[in-house]
């Protein structure tokens, strides 16, 4: 959008109006000073530290004084096995959550528009998970999953399956941590899928009736191709929140058994637990260009049939 | 039949989310309420007694009233970063949605920058102790509005883009300066998208749990979702105490869903969709 000009016009001509455009500015309806909190805050805050970060990942770094190391920190990180199943792991739970708040969002939503009753206490029951505190939700489902006494488990020898000890086995403990997160996170999903449900023009479901399609194909050809854009905030809010997520896998495993369930987030603050303050933020720099190598890309590709924010 | 057919899938449908998503809430309702003996169980049982009082009054107590400091800490924390989050982002906002060119192009980038980067954990936590403010509640303050900016700008934007320009003119040729027209005209005007934003972050700074644990780390200043986490290596043996704790925490973000859930959904929904 162009810029404004404040003032009433005075009158035509090259001259003038270059006059007028420079006043303008100073007086603009819309001063830059209000930009000046915000910028502070988010300046010193935020973009300081951030920009300091790839100073202070190549040193020895106790925060009073630092030592230069060049590149050491980031090759113990990638060197190490402990380190390293950061990065696999970091992956493969912002993998498994997105594809599931996907598929379980969509699924959600076409079930909470269609004319089931009730529908509005199910999109409440859904909902509510997301408004609940991150640690509590960690703490219940670990009480829940518990290998003899927690409910799954003895639902499970119900049906005569003997289930695993979810968090205490290295095979599963991540992946149970993954499935936590979508039950606590699909509602956001679900909502926004609703949102972009609701969003599509009644006519097209009308065109499919008369041309005697039914609900699958209602699904295929309508709903699944129109609720793109839902799609693509789903996928971009749950990779950013997967690849960052801390909370829950700290709550729940602490990266155990051993290291088997440990993120980039949790090694960081392992590492700056143990006073390791360089690797420490040499975490925070591999999780950033992790982060903005997947996310940037993914934004830019999904986002082509997109209209601008 | 077929309606029949519908009432069961419908049914089914029901059963299978209560399960789900409910379950888990009863579970840490009645752990909750049992003693002390049953609920180290940790299953899914029905309370033999109900000390409900008991454990109420207990956790209450606990180490010195560290809750009741924590609900104090907690609701200080909140009230005051929400309250500048609303102001500095409705402010930037504007001119953001207002003013193009290069400065915008730049806070542009910055506010999507907000969003995707994770905040670098110890050089924050450098800065914050060069300022004298690490491990102070406005040192975490300023940490929870610098991180919960990005979201609460987009947010303002898109609510002042539907607001017409004609009111800027007017208000200009009536002698209003930027700041004026801002606070005068546009804020008052802001009133719904203001709620949505204060919903929201309300939320995500009281449940915030990793902000709290780096940058006010120790019992004085612990926010609530502290001492959860701190209870849990401490109650190893009283899990009633720490899901009393867990219930307690969990009734203000319920209050808000039960009076707020339209406009709670709605924020998190636009923000999505047209951000």
């Amino acid at each position: 959008m162009t810029e404004q000009a404040a003032g009433p016009r005075t009158g035509p001509g090259p001259a003038e109006s270059m006059r007028h455009a420079r006043r303008a500015k100073h007086r603009s309806a819309y001063p830059y000073t209000l930009y000046v909190p915000a910028a502070v805050v988010y300046l010193v805050i935020f973009l300081v530290p951030t920009v300091m970060a790839f100073y202070f990942a190549l040193t020895r770094w106790t925060l009073f004084d630092s030592t230069f190391v060049g590149l050491e920190n980031f090759s113990d990180f990638l060197s190490e096995q402990n380190l390293r199943i950061g990065f696999q792991n970091t992956l493969i739970y912002a993998v498994v959550t997105s594809g599931l708040k996907v598929v379980l969002g969509l699924l959600l939503g076409v079930a909470l528009t269609s004319k089931l009753r009730l529908r509005g206490f199910l999109r409440s029951v859904v909902f509510f998970p997301v408004l609940v505190s991150t640690v509590a939700v960690g703490i219940t489902f670990s009480a829940l999953l518990r290998p003899d006494t927690g409910l799954v488990n003895k639902t499970l020898a119900l049906v005569g399956v003997d289930g695993p000890d979810w968090l205490g086995d290295a095979n599963t403990a991540l992946l149970s941590v993954a499935l936590v997160d979508v039950w606590k996170g699909v509602g956001i999903a679900t909502v926004i899928y609703i949102a972009g449900i609701l969003s599509i023009p009644r006519d097209y479901y009308q065109a499919v009736e008369v041309d005697g399609g039914g609900a699958w194909h209602r699904f295929r050809h309508v709903t699944l191709p129109l609720s793109w854009p839902a799609t693509y905030s789903v996928i971009i809010l749950s990779f950013i929140g997967g690849l960052r997520s801390f909370d829950l896998i700290w709550t729940m495993t602490r990266g155990g058994p051993g290291f088997t369930s440990d993120t980039i987030a949790s090694i960081i603050y392992k590492q700056y637990q143990a006073g390791f303050f360089g690797l420490s933020t040499a975490g925070n720099v591999l999780l950033f260009v992790v982060v903005t190598a997947i996310v940037v890309p993914l934004n830019y590709f999904l986002g082509k049939r997109q209209v601008a924010i | 039949m077929r309606a029949l057919r519908r009432l069961g899938v419908e049914g089914v449908a029901l059963v299978l989310a209560t399960a789900i998503f409910l379950v888990p809430f009863s579970f840490m309702l009645l752990t909750s309420v049992k003693d002390t003996v049953q609920s180290a169980d940790l299953d899914f049982a029905w309370p033999a007694n109900w000390p409900v009082v008991q454990n109420f009054v207990q956790v209450i107590e606990a180490r010195d009233y560290v809750l009741l400091r924590a609900f104090v800490n907690s609701t200080i924390l909140t009230v005051a970063s929400v309250a500048l989050i609303v102001v500095f982002s409705a402010m930037a906002a504007f001119v953001l949605q207002r003013r193009a060119g290069k400065v915008g192009r730049v806070a542009d980038f910055l506010v999507l920058s907000g969003l995707i980067i994770p905040p670098a954990i110890v050089p924050t936590i450098w800065l914050l102790q060069a300022l004298g403010l690490f491990k102070t509640m406005p040192g975490l303050i300023l940490v929870e509005v610098a991180f919960g900016l990005s979201y609460a700008v987009l947010l303002f934007r898109a609510f002042i883009a539907a607001i017409p320009r004609e009111l800027d003119e007017a208000a200009m040729i009536d002698g209003c300066d930027g700041l004026r027209l801002f606070f005068r005209v546009i804020l008052p005007l802001l009133r719904p998208v203001t709620i949505t934003v204060v919903l929201t972050s309300s939320v995500a700074v009281f449940n915030d749990f990793v902000n709290p644990l780096y940058f006010l780390p120790g019992d004085d200043n612990a926010t609530v979702q502290l001492t959860l986490y701190n209870f849990q290596s401490q109650y190893n043996t009283q899990w009633n105490l720490l899901f009393m704790d867990i219930v307690l925490i969990t009734i203000p973000p319920l209050l808000l869903f039960v009076f707020f859930n339209r406009k709670i959904v709605a924020g998190m929904t636009a923000g999505a969709i047209k951000g």
